[in-house]
């Protein structure tokens, strides 16, 4: 494979993950390469990286997919036989003394030696999962600590650092595994479509419905950054809104000063209306990544608002703004703190739409005003029971807006239980499935 | 202006910057290539200094346009002065009004704005375009045609060509999104918080009375800091901070006191702090 075959299928597999890339980039990368030269792995990494991507989020994904293209190395590292115990020897040492090529090299040694599955020789994989099973390196920790410590005596304050230092370590070199078995897996096979089934997306292409509790946990991290990106956009929106028609009077009264010529218009400053914000939130199991990372996100932009409450439901609904006040509620617990400190379910555990909505409109008919912009989050899937329509027409009746927010892919709407369509009729739905459409939306119908 | 990477980090180095093999190489290519550098990161790891580094290793005049929500052409590119212009024409009653008007639009009457600043004569310049998420989306659309073709368009003077291009370094702490187009026109850099050693050799560099283990165990607890979920985790400007502070205060190794006295240096909200305390096992703060 030539090095303008390697870049271009490198650049593929960057845009089959979302990486908008143009020949321009292309070509700044080639010309990168050239000035560069081929000797330096890492020099070459940061050069394309710097060539090609275009912000922070893209170099999660570009580092496994460089890996696969321009590999460390070829073929097996070319050691005997590797023996378990003496290997996890000489990776305790690596870990005391933070040596992050030995602990490359032996990463590649370890998958080499524990990680082949399979028997023929066309068949076989490597597999990261294994390599780790077997080498147990979490399990090393106590006797890396005890060997930094013998060796540098108890240092007094920083000594309590330690442990979760050699924790850090331990991690980056199971990541090392996990490439180094990727690329030995894209030797075998075909090197595209490991690069498109084996990386990870960016996190902001995270399906809500399928993020697991790490990535859910990132995603939070995610939030802050967001809501300030998205409230800087509203406030330069509100403040060219706030430059309105021409202000006849005051600008008469300017042009005194130079003989009545008007040089300088004054517009009318219009007085700024925040809009209140009602939120309606499914936080059924099915759902309840999506409508606590939401809730978080209107919380952080809690100051954009007059006023926000947010309601919860499952089968039964109740609010819980009170919960979501700012800077009281810690993100971690908070799908677990609404389920347990508010009425959410009756007789039977599973969402029910119809009957959620008809209590919104019943109980809580105040919160809603000509002011009032409503977002229902959720999949609409009832359970087969009445999704109560006339309902969500009283609220839409009484609200200046209702936008349904729905996590769920556009094509699964509709199917089984899914009651989508018919409440897409009544209200404008959208599908939002990740970070990337979510902030997407939240910041095209935001009414400010 | 550079041979290799490892020249630029030499050359850095001497400066007082001490360059990852990132931002070293990085900064290469955008010299190579003629291309200019946008660098993202957190507040405090040295964007702009990279960019007075850079000028004063090529010897080259360092102009700067500092973004604020409302810089405008006037503030960034180039201005009229009207004063200038009033005096001229009061100056010249006598005058046709063609005359008077194909003079006041000329050279003379251009104030140079940092932009076009850059652009204009033959000695090295280094354009440093700070804090550029700040600036209002209209200024982009200025940036757009000065970044892809180093070119200014005044409309009564014509299109003004840079004769030797300026090497542009943009900075954000991405409180805004950039374009898309204005990030295409640029090399991508991203400037974290350095590695342990290179951290090391900052504070070392920056506080030069400060003892080695010393400086060691501050750059591990820093590190520490930053593992932990905080609101503002500490940046190498705090560290460096820090490792003032302790010198001052003449401490010559950790313990829980000095940490517990000397943790707002380094954290800024009263909860990181706290919260930093427990996970530190430091007394009751």
């Amino acid at each position: 494979m030539s090095t303008a075959e390697r870049l271009t299928s490198l650049v593929g597999a960057l845009r089959a993950h979302g990486v908008r890339i143009g020949t321009g980039e292309t070509v700044d990368a080639a010309q990168a390469v050239e000035a560069l030269g081929l000797s330096d792995r890492e020099l070459l990494r940061e050069g394309l990286a710097a060539t090609l991507l275009h912000s922070t989020a893209q170099r999660q994904v570009f580092d496994p997919v460089f890996d696969l293209y321009f590999p460390r190395g070829v073929g097996a590292p070319g050691t005997g036989p590797a023996d378990r115990e003496e290997l996890r020897e000489r990776l305790a040492r690596a870990l005391a003394t933070n040596d992050e090529t030995l602990m490359a090299r032996l990463a590649a040694e370890a998958v080499d030696g524990f990680g082949g599955y399979g028997n023929s020789p066309s068949s076989d994989g490597w597999s990261s999962y294994q390599t780790l099973d077997r080498l147990r390196p979490q399990t090393l920790l106590a006797r890396v600590r005890d060997d930094v410590r013998g060796r540098q005596g108890m240092s007094g304050f920083t000594d309590r650092l330690l442990e979760d230092e050699i924790r850090r370590r331990i991690e980056a070199f199971r990541a090392l595994v996990a490439a180094e078995a990727r690329r030995r897996v894209a030797e075998r096979r075909d090197r595209d479509e490991i690069a498109r089934r084996a990386v990870a997306p960016t996190t902001d292409r995270v399906d809500f419905l399928f993020a697991g509790k790490d990535r859910l946990a990132e995603l939070r991290r995610t939030v802050q950054p967001l809501a300030r990106k998205l409230a800087t956009r509203l406030a330069a929106r509100r403040r060219r809104a706030a430059r309105g028609s021409i202000d006849l009077r005051r600008t008469l009264r300017g042009s005194l000063s130079t003989g009545g010529m008007p040089m300088k218009p004054v517009l009318r400053r219009r007085r700024p209306a925040r809009p209140e914000l009602v939120l309606l939130c499914d936080v059924s199991g099915s759902v309840s990544g999506f409508s606590d990372f939401t809730m978080l996100l209107v919380q952080a932009l809690h100051d954009q608002f007059g006023k926000v409450r947010v309601f919860a439901f499952v089968n039964r609904l109740d609010e819980v703004t009170p919960l979501l006040r700012h800077g009281a509620a810690d993100p971690e617990g908070l799908g677990a703190r609404i389920r347990a400190e508010a009425t959410l379910t009756g007789w039977h555990g599973s969402s029910d739409y119809g009957v959620a909505l008809g209590e919104f409109a019943s109980l809580y008919g105040d919160a809603l005003s000509p002011r009032t912009t409503v977002f229902v989050l959720g999949d609409a899937r009832t359970n087969m029971s009445d999704p109560n329509l006339p309902a969500v027409r009283e609220i839409t009746e009484r609200a200046r807006r209702v936008y349904w927010l729905n996590p769920e892919a556009r094509a699964q709407w509709g199917t089984g239980d899914s009651a989508a369509y018919e409440y897409a009729e009544l209200v404008e739905m959208h599908e939002c499935r990740n970070v990337r459409q979510l902030s997407a939306l939240v910041g095209r119908l935001l009414p400010i | 202006m550079f041979t290799s990477v490892d020249d630029v980090s030499a050359r850095l180095a001497e400066t007082g910057y001490l360059a990852s093999p990132a931002v070293a190489t990085t900064v290469f290519l955008a010299d190579r290539l003629g291309k200019p550098l946008l660098v993202e990161g957190p507040a405090g790891v040295g964007k702009t200094e990279l960019a007075k580094a850079v000028a004063e290793v090529a010897g080259a005049r360092l102009v700067r346009l500092q973004c604020y929500e409302g810089v405008d052409e006037s503030r960034a590119l180039y201005e009229w002065n009207h004063a200038k212009q009033l005096l001229r024409i009061s100056a010249g009653r006598d005058e046709t009004w063609d005359e008077a008007r194909t003079d006041i639009f000329s050279e003379e009457f251009l104030l140079s704005r940092p932009l076009l600043t850059a652009i204009r004569g033959d000695e090295p310049k280094v354009l440093l375009i700070d804090e550029t998420d700040k600036a209002d989306v209209e200024v982009e659309g200025l940036l757009l045609e000065v970044l892809s073709d180093f070119q200014v368009t005044v409309p009564e003077l014509g299109t003004i060509t840079a004769s030797r291009r300026p090497f542009v370094v943009l900075t954000s702490n991405a409180s805004r999104e950039l374009s898309e187009a204005l990030r295409r026109r640029c090399l991508f850099l991203h400037i974290g918080f350095p590695e342990q050693e290179l951290e090391r050799r900052i504070v070392r560099l920056k506080v030069p009375g400060l003892d080695e283990t010393l400086a060691k165990s501050v750059v591990r607890v820093v590190g520490a800091l930053r593992a932990m979920d905080l609101r503002k985790v500490p940046s190498v400007a705090e560290t460096i901070d820090w490792a003032r502070t302790l010198l001052a205060l003449g401490a010559d190794h950790l313990d829980e006191t000095v940490v517990r006295d000397s943790l707002g240096v380094l954290l800024k909200h009263q909860d990181d702090i706290l919260k930093a305390g427990a996970k530190l096992d430091l007394d009751a703060v």
